[in-house]
């Protein structure tokens, strides 16, 4: 390959995906897996970093009881920051990045079953996502990112069709992606490579898939009706059209309650690589983490009633969903115990992605624990629409999903760019994002229950000084999540150069493809020949040492 | 409410059993958290990484393990879920009699409070303690949500509907009324105080500012002005159903079914009368009222009605409640 700048021997000796072709078509018009993988990388990190500069305007507002910005102003930001962080970055951020570029070849296949379905969804989401950001720069959205009828439908004077069209876009590249991962994982596996050996980070995007493919329909109906009786006043939602508002929440939280699992389960696929591989120990109870993802997906679809508890539906009813969000709990509970027990007598080491794992263990705990509180019913009527809901999924969604986005990105930073990241730099990067995490959200635990309301853009006085030490934790997080940004950025262009396997991590995409990967991800063809997480080296020697 | 306090003010009966569960749950909460911290801490200490060659024994699980931890859990579980129910079915059902009925109408962005005798509010509830108050809550326009953290307690109002809930003051004082619903631009600013009184004080502000007009004489008032009282004559049932003795009475439709006429059940029949027709009428000769009455105006004609049935008229018992001399709750003696 012809470059100018003067590469290092393994890069300029090797072809590799990266440097298979330069300029713009090559990105923009590539089928490979792993190119649209960087390009959403991009994209999702571009949207992470703009939901957080809404997140910091609500957090500036909050420093004082009376607000800084106008109410309007605050609607609009809580909004978009929900829309954005939701709909463009929490639900493709792990399958559509780390998925895409690792399941091929954790799978040992060359790409995606359909590879220009993959470049096809991409397309879809940015389509969406310059839609979501029309409807920003026209002037915002008002109605939260829950859309809850009337007001979405009759009330609210904002761009609602436009950032419903947008997210109705966006669910297509959503059902796209899924729709791939089932149909890869089935007929694309590499001789050897059985439904019981497929890593955990698989059977995770599996579930995960099913319920985008499910799941994702559901909204896009919903969103549609919503239009409907927005623009053209069908009676759905609306009373006085002859609508029932709380079926729109039904519908919502149908979609919305499974999508939580959309943006959870692909963590918890990346933490159970990350685990066995830092502690040198094949994962602990293999069937039981990769059977909860299936129960959780199929779980989760029967759940959506505990955001109706004091909604108007049928006492009974909610008896029942609070019962069934208590069963849901359960495979969650399996996969941490399972973690924790993986690293008994085991060669525990303490790397970036190892580090970020034990922040989401320790988060996703507290915010798992705290989803039992609120589906304990009458516990539920005080908190819910109050600061403890908030806190409760931002510890799952941030100190969980995102604290594995990390993780994930870190474990294979290596694989996906041939180069090594700093690694104290990423050790103290997770430990600002931990400690700032803390003191965002664990306050709001304590605000909740006192009685704060969710998307109040002013308050009671006798907030503040919760709502400070929250908007004081948000400014460490934040640095926290630009560290990153900064070295890994430095690390792409100039890290050392990785080894094929930095981690001795097990796994094809470690062991049998080369770092970087080449267009078509192996250079012989791939054979598995032992169980994943074969860290001990039992039966067939395949270690790479 | 001290700033280092994690529970808000507890001013109703409700309040202490809410704390008392929510102290549960952390216990449970904690306990839960230090066992996984600690053990995840002490994993990664004891097992660290001495020798980079080495190489662990795999462990491939334990069933036995996998059944204690999934089951130990979801009986602790199942203590939540059956403490939180019992408490929620308790606190969402109210007590059939000897309640205070209070109307409360939600729009954008006040709250207007109705009492039965009259006196009408803005973002202002005055509530005695020691007697249950039962809030019957309408919207006008979006949905709202009620909520008064210091009773742990909140319900949507949804516009279409009646939705209930109850409480028993305990603790004189003046709590926040949150709406916890958003409900658009100026959301944050819809909330107002519910002031507990002792009953005599309540008394006391009750007969502050007697209004000319109970409820029911309001709605007797508008039950002439939209010529209801035209068809709904006790002594010519051929036109309409009589009104009396209906309310909290099964009445049977025309379908086959039987309802009880509660205020749900008004409501649907004034606003859109041939949803449910009453056995022996004819549908579509009342005329629609939906969109010509207000939440209010509509909740005035509720209360008449309720004030002819004989089912809600026990005036008498509320004399040996301890609110003593509170006036009841519906004043149908005044008709």
């Amino acid at each position: 390959m012809s470059t100018t700048l003067p590469h290092p021997l393994h890069v300029g000796e090797r072809t590799n995906y990266l440097n298979a072709d330069y300029g713009w078509k090559s990105w923009l018009f590539t089928t490979d897996h792993k190119r649209i993988a960087l390009l959403y990388l991009f994209s999702v990190t571009a949207f992470f970093f703009l939901g957080g500069l809404f997140a910091v305007g609500m957090r500036i507002n909050l420093l004082t009881p009376e607000g800084i910005f106008s109410h309007d102003t605050y609607n609009k930001l809580f909004t978009m920051h929900g829309i954005i962080m939701v709909f463009f970055f929490l639900v493709p951020s792990i399958p559509a990045t780390l998925g895409n570029f690792l399941i091929p070849i954790m799978i040992g296949a060359r790409d995606l079953a359909f590879p220009r379905i993959n470049l096809l969804s991409w397309y879809i989401y940015i389509v969406g996502g310059i839609v979501a950001l029309f409807a920003i720069v026209q002037g915002g959205v008002d109605t939260g990112w829950t859309f809850y009828a009337p007001f979405s439908t009759t009330y609210s004077n904002t761009h609602v069709i436009l950032a419903a069209v947008a997210i109705f876009i966006s669910g297509f590249s959503s059902i796209l992606t899924g729709l791939n991962f089932i149909v890869t994982v089935h007929k694309m596996r590499c001789p050897g490579m059985t439904w019981s050996r497929l890593p955990l980070f698989v059977w995770g995007h599996y579930a995960t898939s099913l319920i985008q493919v499910l799941g994702t329909p559901v909204i896009a109906i919903t969103l549609f009706l919503l239009g409907m009786e927005r623009l053209f006043h069908a009676g759905i939602f609306d009373p006085t059209l002859g609508g029932d508002p709380v079926l729109f929440q039904h519908l919502f939280w149908f979609y919305s309650h499974p999508a939580v699992y959309i943006m959870i389960l692909p963590g918890m696929a990346v933490i159970s690589e990350i685990v066995p591989c830092f502690s040198r120990k094949a994962i602990f109870g293999y069937e039981f983490v990769a059977f909860s993802s299936l129960g959780i997906a199929v779980l989760g679809f029967v759940v959506w009633g505990h955001h109706l508890f004091v909604a108007g539906q049928s006492m009974y009813a909610s008896m029942v969903f609070s019962f069934m969000s208590m069963v849901v709990a359960v495979p969650s509970a399996i996969k941490v115990f399972n973690w924790t027990a993986t690293m008994y007598k085991g060669s525990v080491s303490f790397e970036t992605p190892m580090l970020y794992a034990f922040g989401f263990i320790g988060l996703f705990t507290i915010g798992g624990l705290t989803g039992l509180f609120l589906a304990t019913m009458a516990f539920d009527v005080h908190v819910t629409d109050t600061y403890f809901v908030i806190a409760h999924f931002h510890y799952v969604m941030v100190g969980g999903m995102v604290m594995a986005f990390m993780g994930g990105i870190h474990f294979w930073f290596p694989k996906i760019t041939g180069r090594l990241y700093p690694e104290n730099w990423g050790r103290i990067g997770a430990a600002i994002v931990f400690i700032g995490f803390n003191l965002t959200f664990f306050p709001q635990f304590i605000l909740g229950y006192l009685g704060m309301p969710r998307r109040y853009a002013s308050y009671a006085p006798e907030f503040q000084m919760l709502h400070v030490m929250s908007s004081a934790g948000a400014s460490i997080l934040g640095v926290g999540y630009l560290i990153p940004i900064i070295y890994l950025t430095w690390a792409w262009r100039k890290g050392p150069i990785s080894p094929q396997n930095p981690w001795n991590a097990k796994g094809l995409e470690w062991e049998q493809s080369p770092t970087p990967p080449p267009t078509f991800n192996f250079d012989v063809p791939p054979v598995c020949t032992e169980p994943a997480y074969n860290y001990s080296g039992e039966g067939a020697e395949v270690g790479l040492g | 409410m001290s700033i280092f306090s994690i529970f808000p003010d507890r001013a109703s009966t409700t309040a202490g059993q809410v704390d008392l569960l929510y102290t549960f749950l952390m216990v449970v909460g904690i306990v839960m958290t230090v066992i996984i911290f600690s053990v995840v801490a002490f994993f990664a200490f004891k097992y660290r990484r001495k020798d980079p060659t080495y190489r662990p024994k795999a462990i491939h699980g334990s069933l036995p393990l996998e059944i204690t931890w999934s089951v130990i859990p979801f009986f602790v579980m199942l203590v939540m879920f059956a403490w939180g129910t019992k408490l929620y079915f308790q606190n969402y059902t109210p007590p059939r009699k000897d309640t205070l009925d209070i109307y409360v109408v939600g729009k954008q962005w006040m709250w207007k409070v109705q009492y039965p005798d009259g006196q009408r509010e803005i973002n202002e509830l005055h509530v005695p303690t020691g007697r249950a108050v039962k809030l019957t809550l309408a919207s006008e326009d979006v949905l709202h949500s009620f909520y008064i953290p210091a009773f742990r307690l909140k319900h949507d109002v949804v516009p279409g509907s009646y939705e209930t809930y109850w409480f028993e003051a305990t603790t004189p004082g003046r709590y926040h009324i949150f709406c916890a619903e958003y409900c658009g631009t100026n959301h944050s600013e819809m909330k107002g105080w519910v002031t507990v009184m002792s009953p005599n004080d309540y008394q006391a502000w009750l007969q502050n500012g007697v209004p000319d007009e109970s409820m029911a004489d309001q709605g007797h008032k508008l039950f002439d002005r939209y010529a209801c009282v035209t068809c709904h004559v006790t002594d010519q049932p051929e036109h309409a159903p009589p009104l009396t003795n209906v309310f909290g009475h099964p009445v049977q439709l025309e379908d086959g079914r039987t309802v009880i006429a509660d205020e749900a059940f008004l409501r649907e029949s004034i606003l859109n009368p041939s949803a449910k027709v009453v056995k022996g009428y004819q549908p579509n000769i009342m005329p629609v009222f939906e969109g010509q009455i207000n939440e209010e105006g509509l909740l005035q004609l509720i209360v008449y009605i309720k004030s002819l049935s004989d089912s809600t008229a026990a005036p008498e018992t509320h004399r040996d409640s301890p609110a003593g001399a509170i006036p009841p709750a519906k004043p149908i003696h005044k008709q």
